[in-house]
């Protein structure tokens, strides 16, 4: 595929892993690298990190935390209705590099399709919206 | 990812994003794709009323995007066939874009950058809120 399902960068960081994680991994270090202001509880399953930028608010959910060296989260595709179910999975990981720290930062998920959304491109009938609209429509008519 | 071998629901996501996308590099097909957005299923006798475009024209980019599937042509009882935006299709399409417009690079730019001026602070200064766990 041409697209990218998947992006993947790395970085060489000359401060070590623990100074690193604490920017990614709290409230006041993602405040200061990442959108003005952010709200975090530090858990697996279901925890929410809340990071408001310019002109975004993004919800996330925590997925994993293996301090200091793994944090990941899923979030919402930007770009995409707020109601759409599609989420990509964002995967930070740390290892120290001498007195530093190589970060790579993993999102994959661009490429993948909400089930529905899969049945309903593929799909050659007239499922959905419209239909039951025509029917409801037909139902006011005969009563 | 699904693995290997899996059999294929249809065609694959790209093909489908590239109709799409080959649809709205025609202005006129834009143009045409954005009435039925706003304004609902059309026949082409409505859509060349309304629009700066000739009845022919219209019929003739109807007629290719119906066979992309990107339209849907419902016969009527009386007014001919009306044709309807699939907003699936675009689904899959906005997802590609999605994928070019998120910037990682800036962001790691301006981690390192705030890792270098908290190292740069002076000890003095305490900082806002106490390092630490949360909760």
């Amino acid at each position: 595929m041409a697209f990218p399902d998947r992006i993947e960068r790395t970085v060489e960081i000359a401060h070590p892993p623990a100074e690193v994680w604490a920017a990614l991994t709290t409230a006041a270090g993602l405040g200061a690298w990442f959108g003005q202001e952010a709200t975090i509880d530090l858990r697996p399953g279901g925890a929410q990190v809340r990071w408001t930028g310019e002109g975004f608010t993004a919800d996330m959910r925590v997925e994993r935390v293996e301090e200091p060296a793994v944090f990941g989260f899923t979030w919402p595709i930007s770009g995409l209705p707020a109601d759409d179910p599609r989420r990509t999975y964002v995967e930070f990981t740390l290892e120290p590099a001498g007195a530093g720290t190589r970060l790579t930062v993993v999102e994959s998920g661009f490429a993948q399709l909400h089930e529905d959304a899969h049945r309903k491109a593929y799909d050659g009938n007239t499922e959905g919206w419209a239909k039951e609209l025509a029917e409801l429509a037909g139902y006011l008519d005969a009563a | 990812m699904p693995p290997e071998g899996q059999p294929s629901a249809g065609p694959d996501l790209e093909a489908v994003a590239e109709q799409v996308i080959a649809a709205l590099a025609d202005p006129t097909r834009r143009v045409i794709l954005a009435a039925l957005a706003s304004g609902g299923p059309a026949t082409a006798t409505d859509l060349a009323d309304r629009l700066p475009v000739t009845r022919q024209a219209v019929a003739k980019h109807l007629a290719l995007l119906a066979a992309a599937d990107l339209v849907w042509a419902e016969r009527g009882e009386r007014r001919g066939v009306r044709y309807r935006l699939r907003s699936a299709p675009m689904q899959v399409a906005q997802q590609f874009p999605a994928a070019l417009a998120r910037d990682w690079d800036g962001p790691l730019d301006a981690l390192q950058a705030h890792l270098d001026r908290a190292a740069r602070a002076p000890a003095t200064t305490p900082p806002d809120e106490p390092r630490g766990h949360h909760g």
